[in-house]
């Protein structure tokens, strides 16, 4: 091995030699070192979106608000003194009926509740007043943005599942099975789905309501249940065809060759390797389809076919209540459903535009 | 018209009939599931008439044979007897209610495209600037707005509070707000997609050519942008005519219009079944058709798009 000279310098090497060229094996120099120092850290896939996603300052705070809404609806009913179902004028202990519980407006007090505050007891205001039925408004629109949003929950997930089930089954095989599964994605995805929804309501209606007869069902309504059903047979499609395109493209990279060359089965390929890879797509696209449920859902609720009285969803209180436009006094009994149903898409619209921004720069309307 | 453009035609016009058919075989046998005859209506009929009913309407006939002959009249657009309105056939009152819900429903859609493109290129030649964003704004918040909502809030200020319009479809202006109502989601859409597309289009490198050969700025605008920039808007014509006729179901319900959507609101409402199916496959076929043209439309207008 060849030393340094006198000067700390190796000797020149000949510029043919296959010998290894040493003075790249020397220590880094300070300066070469401070070339080394990174300027700025790695960072994952979801931590760089996460970065986007909190700079738009429009998502972030249509994320607060869902965030509100959301959990508005799951703990109010929790401590609330009134139930959705509970009618005011009906004071108990055999009474007559207190017919001054009727339509009260905000932070008023019916008759006997007046006389048990006067008693020295403490009644809880209704912070809407009460409906022509006596039932406190507030818990009504509180429990009616519940429902609507977890049929927007429920009915995404079902999409989402057969969606991504069939898409990914279809996309994998490609060919003839890819063939024959996308036509019939074509010929139900030009249906008209309003049109399908609402035939399928009435018929359920017709035929589920002996059935579910005395079962928990029977509280949420045949309109409900034909509206998961309807979403199960008919909504899925758009997902699949998404997921069918993502999986198209990355099928074609190395890594599922290498998979396939060690033998991995096609389902475990499609679980560990190829669904991974389109989370953000699958991800967005569920977040943009919980408005278009809540959307179907208070449309069918105001034809009548949603949910059952007296179980309160956003649409179909604003269809009860679309009479109060005439009288100025309750016109805030349809303005405040009708503005939580655009709140909730609204902000779910934003929200989902943003996620797509964020996570999936590529895919941009 | 190329070979593969006519596949194309050929393929699309095959899965509209498919899809059509699927339809009345769909609201056929709904019917069949549905429990009862038609013939079980409040008034009791004598059990003589109810089976000379019964053998007249072909009720007797094996399944197949009733669904042959369904499936006969449906496409002679012969749906029976409303189960409901005394001797009145479905499809009379189909066309009846079709002629003034094709009225608002043409005037809306005609509405929602040319404002949807022109606010739509203003907000995309502003881009950034402050229309842009009254622009958005709005044309967003409308998105998020179901068709009744914007149905009763429009009666609410125009009817109620301000009583400028009439509530009634059938009194003089009393259109106005349906339309109005009908045009709305439609026009914000069509005005955030005229603005995506414009704005792609604006930074094509044929417009920079154009403006750099010295083109007047208007005809850059007019023939080079706006041109291929609503070719996208063609494909959304179709769904458009679909929302507008599903819209109008409950918004003819809400200005009392005497339309289609009327019609099948009450049939949903006394059950008439007759009425329901008749009016599903009018209104399926009608939509199945305007996808197809539009389809079709957008393939033949912008050649660049790939047919295979």
């Amino acid at each position: 091995m060849k030393k340094k000279n006198v000067n700390g310098e190796f000797p020149k090497k000949n510029p043919l030699s296959f010998q290894l060229n040493l003075s790249k094996f020397e220590p880094a120099s300070a300066k070469e070192k401070e070339l080394q120092i990174v300027e700025r850290e790695s960072v994952t896939f979801f931590k760089d979106g996460m970065r986007r996603f909190l700079k738009n300052k429009v998502a972030l705070v249509s994320a607060v608000l869902i965030l509100i809404i959301v959990s508005t609806a799951i703990f109010v009913p929790m401590f609330y003194p009134y139930s959705y179902e509970q009618q005011l004028s009906n004071v108990g202990n055999g009474q007559a009926r207190d017919k001054s519980a009727i339509l009260l407006k905000p932070f008023e007090y019916s008759d006997s509740e007046q006389a048990r505050i006067d008693a020295g007891e403490f009644v809880f205001p209704h912070i809407l007043g009460t409906d022509k039925d006596s039932y406190d408004y507030f818990i009504r629109v509180v429990y009616g943005t519940r429902i609507s949003l977890s049929v927007g929950f429920f009915a995404s997930i079902i999409v989402l599942i057969i969606g991504v089930l069939y898409g990914s089954i279809s996309g994998y095989f490609g060919g003839k099975v890819d063939l024959v599964m996308m036509r019939i994605v074509d010929i139900i995805y030009s249906l008209p789905d309003m049109l399908m929804i609402i035939l399928f309501s009435v018929l359920l209606n017709e035929y589920l309501t002996p059935v579910i007869e005395g079962t928990v069902l029977s509280k949420l309504g045949t309109g409900m249940i034909s509206i998961f059903i309807v979403f199960a047979l008919l909504y899925w499609v758009s997902m699949a065809r998404l997921i069918r395109g993502q999986i198209l493209t990355i099928k074609q990279q190395e890594f599922v060759l290498t998979a396939k060359a060690l033998g991995a089965s096609p389902a475990r390929i499609i679980r560990k390797h190829l669904l991974p890879n389109c989370i953000s797509v699958i991800v967005i696209s569920t977040a943009l389809q919980i408005p278009n449920a809540i959307f179907t859902e208070s449309y069918l609720s105001y034809l009548g076919l949603g949910v059952k009285i007296p179980m309160p969803s956003l649409g179909s209180l604003a269809s009860d209540m679309k009479s109060c436009v005439w009288t100025p006094d309750q016109v805030y009994m349809f303005l405040v459903p009708a503005l939580v149903i655009c709140l909730i898409v609204l902000s779910l619209n934003l929200l989902g535009d943003g996620l797509r921004d964020a996570f999936d720069p590529k895919q941009k309307k | 018209m190329d070979k593969k453009f006519l596949y194309y035609l050929i393929k699309r016009v095959l899965l509209a009939i498919v899809t059509i058919f699927l339809v009345i075989t769909i609201t056929f046998f709904f019917m069949h599931l549905i429990p009862g005859d038609p013939f079980q209506s409040e008034k009791a009929i004598p059990e003589p008439v109810r089976e000379a009913l019964m053998e007249k309407y072909g009720f007797n006939d094996p399944l197949w044979k009733q669904y042959l002959t369904y499936l006969g009249n449906a496409v002679t657009l012969d749906f029976g007897m409303s189960m409901r309105m005394d001797g009145r056939e479905v499809t009379d009152v189909i066309f009846e209610g079709f002629a003034s819900s094709a009225k608002i429903g043409f005037i809306a859609a005609a509405l929602a495209l040319v404002m949807g493109m022109v606010f739509g290129a203003i907000a995309a030649l502003y881009h950034n600037k402050f229309i842009d964003r009254v622009i958005m704004v709005v044309s967003t918040a409308f998105v998020a707005m179901p068709s009744f909502i914007v149905g009763t809030l429009l009666l609410w200020i125009f009817c109620a509070e301000l009583e400028w319009l009439p509530a009634n479809g059938m009194e003089s202006g009393g259109l106005i707000l349906p339309i109005i109502a009908l045009a709305l989601y439609p026009m914000a859409y069509t005005i955030r997609l005229t603005r995506s597309s414009m704005l792609d289009v604006l930074g094509q490198d044929y417009i920079r050519t154009a403006k750099a050969k010295g083109v007047h700025p208007s005809k850059v605008l007019f023939k080079h942008a706006l041109k291929n920039a609503v070719t996208p808007v063609i494909t959304y014509a179709g769904p458009m005519i679909a929302f507008i006729l599903t819209g109008s179901l409950v918004v003819e319900r809400i200005f009392t219009v005497p339309g289609l959507g009327d019609h099948f609101f009450s049939s949903i409402q006394n059950r008439d079944y007759t009425m329901i199916m008749g009016t599903t496959i009018f209104l399926a076929t009608i939509i199945v058709i305007m996808m197809l043209i539009s389809d079709v439309l957008y393939k033949f207008v912008d050649p660049r798009v790939d047919l295979s």
